[in-house]
């Protein structure tokens, strides 16, 4: 997580005085004041988060919301989702791309249609998003339009226990949805819109609301025995586990959805169709096989490999770490890594170069921690 | 026995002409959980300013220096099996290893707890 800025630059995220209050270790992290971790440390919280509920603040990323008749046309020729396909409710996670098929962003969009008109919410990254959002508005046509949620925050309830505690806050949510799906209630007066996904690999919930009642909504959760505040540390050891990339460091314009493992965010419909920036570049790709990929490496001893240490397979050079650390729920290093296609297979075992010392770093199958998504609709 | 510090947060105490060394409360607090720790092996020469140590928290990689130069007498091989104990107890039980001094005038200019509260005090 480099995404730092200078202090000058950096604002205050809605719940920055909640975050504090509750001894916060707040760092700049993409344009924002965020906590990285509170005073249980990241090894507790993480623990905390895998066996019962944690609450994020992830305000700091871009609520968009793209509307118009031909919205989801438009949104088609700058993604390589079937949203002609994505029911209302449904949520589907893609990637933005260049011309070249490579990546500006991961995102998550919700079809939000209703009868009264076409209208789709977009999750992106806090670091890209004033980018996207350029880069997306100037090839809107004319009748789609893009907005900017600066007004609401976004809160993540993540883990075993988010539903059960969710369900005495906002009843029927946990039957109503299953992973991937959306709905709203009214909380405090105001809507809040409610996704089953997240960025841990445990079920949970997004949860967008204005930004003036993200401190009740925060409150009212961190009342439960089950929840705790959890910070940005630890939402990456999550993350990591649970084998999700994060962009600018395992994602960026110089690696594409099929090298990244990605390739299943690119709908059935729209390979064959094409019609999205770099399809030619992403099919060939598909049928050829990229030279490098993506894939998961777990580490001996207690050592890490960390983004930017090179692999080898003997005195070869056969890739790079993308982002690595110690999972706490493993109790040993783990990373991703960009690796050269002959070199990736599962159980081949390469040397990561730290420090001035080669450690051995099997590549294995990811997730590291199996998913515990809540699949199916109903309990 | 007398307790100094450095500016980049690193305790050492001195008896005679050993000298025993580790990293403060607020070193610990700022680099949370440690995960792994490599302290030098018995027998190394270490210069002042120079690398001594690693730690690693779940996020990062950070170094520790020496605060003096001198050689490496006895490492704390409790910090293998459980790094946490620098979080717990950093200024006792989490020391790091000890070494023979090679020039007292080196411990000239660092600071006593009172300057290094001080010094931690201005960071914030």
């Amino acid at each position: 997580m480099t995404e730092t800025t200078t202090a000058e630059q950096t604002q205050a995220l809605p719940l920055d005085a909640w975050h504090r209050a509750r001894a916060a270790r707040m760092v700049p992290f993409a344009g924002y004041w965020m906590p990285i971790q509170y005073r249980d440390g990241i090894i507790a919280e993480h623990e905390w988060t895998r066996s019962h509920a944690g609450l994020f603040d992830v305000s700091h990323m871009g609520q968009l919301i793209v509307s118009g008749p031909g919205a989801a046309a438009a949104l088609e020729a700058l993604l390589p989702a079937d949203l002609a396909s994505l029911a209302p409710g449904r949520m589907r996670y893609s990637l933005l791309l260049d011309e070249n098929g490579g990546i500006l962003d991961d995102l998550i969009v919700t079809n939000l249609s209703t009868g009264e008109g076409t209208a789709f919410y977009l999750v992106v990254n806090g670091a890209t998003k004033h980018d996207d959002i350029a880069y997306i508005a100037a090839r809107l046509p004319a009748g789609v339009s893009i907005a900017h949620l600066t007004d609401h925050a976004l809160l993540a309830l993540q883990g075993p226990e988010a539903a059960m505690v969710l369900d005495r806050l906002l009843p029927g949510v946990g039957d109503e949805i299953a992973f991937m799906q959306s709905t709203a209630r009214r909380f405090e007066g105001a809507r809040i819109g409610i996704g089953r996904s997240g960025y841990t690999g445990e079920d949970g919930f997004e949860l967008s609301l204005p930004a003036a009642l993200a401190q009740a909504l925060a409150e009212r959760l961190c009342a439960e025995a089950a929840v705790r505040p959890i910070g940005l540390g630890a939402r990456d050891s999550l993350r990591l586990e649970a084998g999700l990339p994060l962009y600018g460091h395992d994602l960026g314009p110089e690696t594409d959805p099929v090298s990244a493992g990605l390739a299943f965010a690119i709908s059935k419909a729209r390979r064959a169709g094409g019609g999205f920036p770099g399809a030619e570049r992403i099919v060939a790709l598909l049928a050829d096989k990229p030279p490098m990929r993506r894939v998961g490496l777990k580490l001996d001893g207690r050592m890490a490999a960390r983004e930017g240490s090179a692999l080898f397979r003997g005195e070869q050079e056969v890739g790079r770490v993308t982002s690595g650390g110690f999972s706490p729920t493993l109790g040993q290093p783990i990373a991703m890594a960009y690796v050269a296609r002959d070199h990736a297979a599962e159980g081949t075992v390469l040397e990561a170069q730290v420090r001035g010392r080669r450690l051995p770093a099997t590549v294995v199958r990811m997730p590291f921690v199996p998913h515990h998504y809540h699949r199916n609709g109903g309990a | 026995m007398a307790r100094y510090f450095t500016e980049e947060h690193e305790w050492i105490d001195v008896e005679g002409g050993t000298a025993t060394i580790g990293i403060t409360d607020y070193a610990q607090s700022q680099l949370g959980d440690l995960v792994f720790i490599e302290v030098p092996e018995t027998g190394t020469e270490l210069v002042k300013g120079g690398e001594a140590a690693t730690v690693e928290s779940v996020k990062a990689a950070s170094d520790v220096y020496s605060p003096v130069s001198g050689t490496v007498t006895q490492a704390n091989e409790a910090l293998g099996d459980d790094p946490a104990l620098v979080n717990s107890d950093p200024e006792g039980q989490g020391w790091f290893f000890r070494l023979t001094i090679a020039d007292p005038a080196e411990l000239e200019g660092l600071m006593d707890k009172a300057a290094y509260d001080a010094f931690v005090a201005s960071l914030d």
